[in-house]
């Protein structure tokens, strides 16, 4: 049953930095919500002839098949070297990385701290759903302790497999991070606030006084064997304790001047 | 009550529920049937929705158009 | 672009030194590299003169991350070259396959050092295989010049840009740790002589006049993945017309020696002893050890007894020119391995020995 929209004005709609090609993720999964956000921020702050993504193998690895700007896909591990390429030679450009957990805090670890540590003047999405999604649910860095996934079928012992790596604090400790914080899609509300921090980001990006980093706590419906609404509570009981969602760095007021 | 609809792409629409969950009218449901690929679609099942955009803002796949009544003319918005 | 290099200069030169300047006199928009010895002059002559010339110069931590930054700045649009040594470029490999599967323009410099493993610090060609017959994963190929003298590493910076951006496939400048190092006269180039090409598929930022671009190597239906592949194998077959040898008596040599590089000049000495004792000696010199001059070599099997090829490795482009020569005539080898140089004295004798079994009583 539809209700007539005569008399009624569109109030939300799909923008059109984003394609009509149909997303090959998983039901529910947060990399759509992740992405359409994104692309919402570029869209009303006007910039889609000024940005341009980089995203590595992962889930992800098809962004460029959703976001309708200029796009790079880079090797595993490597969107951060990439992006400081475009970044370093397309300066008044907004570059930003679309990367999953294996991508940043395990093959790309190298990648993540030094182009923090440079200041790189570039926003970084980091999508924690703690397993390898693409590849078929594999432990990450980040799987959280006793959580089981086809690599850490019995749960992951800390003990040979070491802890959930909680890059993001870790990299909030270099001089070169402006903006660290740690964000989720599992509400409206949380949607709201990530939608607030990349705004900002791309807002800190024009004042060229370091790296934006943000971190998506998200789901992974078919990874962890669970419905979307369930992955969603789950998320909030289990990951949330470990990779507690809020700010973590932020720059003192005189670095925003608007 | 502000009147409001949703118009949803059914076709496209994968099942995931997320949006039905979010709606505080709780006018939203999953369909009997299945769309052209297999999954059950949501649907509006009530008329109750004020075109409060919540299942929008969570919907991974961009299905969801929200209209809204528009303000009587002259108020602030 | 600094106009203090607007005419063309001669100067003494350390080899790495000539090729960073020239790099910046032909138009060197972005480089990234990573210390290693007998190449880091390189990275160290440019951290210099690069920025206040207009290129953007940075020390990664990695050669991989390094490399890949050459991508993210090649399939940005810019004019970018990468260099390391034998070690560092294997590092490289992967983003290499995928810089040659994106078809983004770049010159990548191997200023090759004795191997395998750590190795040496000393001159070798052992990395031929690797710089020939693609290096990373798949079927690709790059454009490999092989520079013989400081010159040709100025020279071959600007062959190197022209190329990669008329064929949009990666070049690789094979040199090695001695032409490195060594200093001799070079005369370099004015600034500005190889003007910046356009790149309409590059990812500047998508202005409302333009589809999107994006720079990938992923095509995940096969069918797609076949057609990148054909299409990359059209343009190596294309490649056959910048083949390029330098031919020394070879019209009437019995024995030809075949060497790039550092080897060719110990083989012209080689040549000249050999020609004092009355041995017709000549000498083939690949410029282009991809594509490959396999048409001179054949033709030169017509009439000349045997080939002596000579390397700084076990044994690499000989099997090459074996494979050019086809059987038709004799081809050995006489290498050095690990860092060591061949003497002259020691080629002539093998070119002596060969003469004298093969073919006196042939």
């Amino acid at each position: 049953m539809e209700n007539s929209t005569n008399g009624l004005e569109v109030v939300y709609e799909k923008v059109p930095t984003l394609t009509d090609t149909l997303m090959h993720y998983c039901p529910g999964c947060s990399h759509g919500v992740v992405h359409r956000v994104i692309m919402e921020v570029i869209h009303e702050m006007g910039i889609t002839e000024q940005t341009i993504g980089v995203a590595p193998v992962g889930c992800s690895v098809f962004a460029y098949n959703y976001m309708n700007i200029d796009m790079q896909e880079a090797a595993h591990g490597r969107a951060t070297a990439a992006a400081t390429g475009v970044k370093r030679v397309h300066p008044d450009k907004f570059v930003f990385t679309y990367q999953g957990d294996g991508d940043l805090a395990a093959i790309g670890t190298g990648e993540t701290i030094h182009t923090v540590n440079r200041g790189e003047n570039i926003l970084m999405v980091f999508v924690n759903n703690g397993v390898y999604g693409m590849t078929g649910g594999q432990m990450a860095p980040t799987t959280l302790a006793g959580m089981k996934t086809t690599t850490s079928p019995f749960g992951r012992d800390v003990a040979t497999m070491g802890s959930p790596l909680r890059i993001t604090e870790l990299i909030a400790n270099l001089p070169g991070a402006l903006y660290v914080t740690r964000q989720s899609v599992h509400s409206t509300a949380a949607v709201r606030k990530l939608k607030k921090a990349i705004q900002l980001s791309f807002e800190y990006q024009k004042l060229n006084q370091g790296t934006c980093f943000i971190e998506v706590v998200s789901n992974c419906p078919s990874g962890w064997k669970m419905t979307p609404v369930e992955s969603n509570q789950w998320l909030v009981e289990n990951m949330f304790p470990v990779y507690p969602p809020g700010d973590i760095k932020v720059p003192k007021p005189p670095a925003v001047n608007n | 009550m502000i009147r409001g609809t949703v118009v949803i792409a059914h076709d496209v629409c994968k099942g995931c529920e997320l949006c039905i969950v979010a709606c505080p009218q709780e006018c939203l449901g999953l369909s009997d049937h299945l769309n052209a690929r297999g999954y059950r679609f949501a649907q509006l099942n009530a008329d109750t929705c004020t075109g409060c955009v919540n299942c929008a803002i969570v919907c991974p796949d961009s299905v969801i158009t929200v209209y809204r009544e528009p303000k009587k003319k002259g108020s602030r918005l | 672009m600094g106009s203090i290099n607007g005419t063309s200069e001669t100067k003494l030169m350390k080899g790495n030194e000539a090729l960073a300047e020239a790099a910046l006199r032909a138009g060197m928009q972005a480089y990234f590299g990573y210390p290693i010895t007998p190449q880091s002059e390189i990275l160290e002559y440019l951290i210099i003169h690069g920025p206040k010339r207009g290129s953007v110069v940075l020390q990664a931590e990695s050669e991989v991350a390094a490399i890949n930054m050459v991508y993210g700045a090649a399939g940005a649009g810019a004019r970018v070259m990468i260099s390391s040594s034998s070690p560092g470029i294997s590092l490289m490999q992967e983003g290499i396959s995928y810089i040659a599967a994106a078809e983004l323009p770049c010159v990548i410099v191997n200023v090759q050092r004795g191997g395998p493993g750590l190795g040496t610090i000393q001159p070798a060609q052992a990395d031929y295989f690797q710089a020939v017959k693609g290096g990373g994963h798949g079927d690709y190929r790059l454009i490999v010049l092989a520079p013989n003298s400081v010159q040709e590493m100025a020279d071959f910076m600007f062959d190197g840009f022209r190329l990669t951006e008329q064929y949009r496939i990666p070049v690789m400048i094979l040199s090695d740790g001695a032409l490195g190092q060594m200093m001799e006269k070079v005369t370099l180039a004015p600034d500005g002589s190889l003007p910046l090409t356009q790149k309409p598929w590059a990812t500047t930022g998508k202005p409302a006049s333009r589809e999107r671009n994006f720079i990938t190597s992923l095509h995940i239906e096969p069918e797609m993945m076949e057609e990148v592949n054909l299409h990359l194998q059209r343009k190596y077959k294309e490649l056959q017309k910048e083949v390029r040898y330098e031919l020394h008596h070879t019209d009437d040599a019995d024995i030809v020696l075949v060497a790039f590089g550092l080897s060719a000049r110990i083989c012209e000495k080689v040549m000249d002893l050999a020609r004092e004792k009355g041995i017709r000696a000549g000498i083939v010199r690949p410029i282009t050890l991809y594509p490959f001059p396999s048409d001179i070599l054949r033709e030169i099997a017509e009439h000349a007894g045997a080939f002596l090829t000579v390397e700084m490795n076990a044994g690499q482009m000989v099997e090459d020119v074996r494979l050019a020569v086809n059987g038709k005539k004799p081809v050995f080898f006489k290498g050095r391995m690990g860092g060591m140089i061949p003497t002259p004295e020691e080629v002539l004798a093998e070119l002596e020995s060969i003469v004298e079994h093969q073919l006196l009583h042939a």
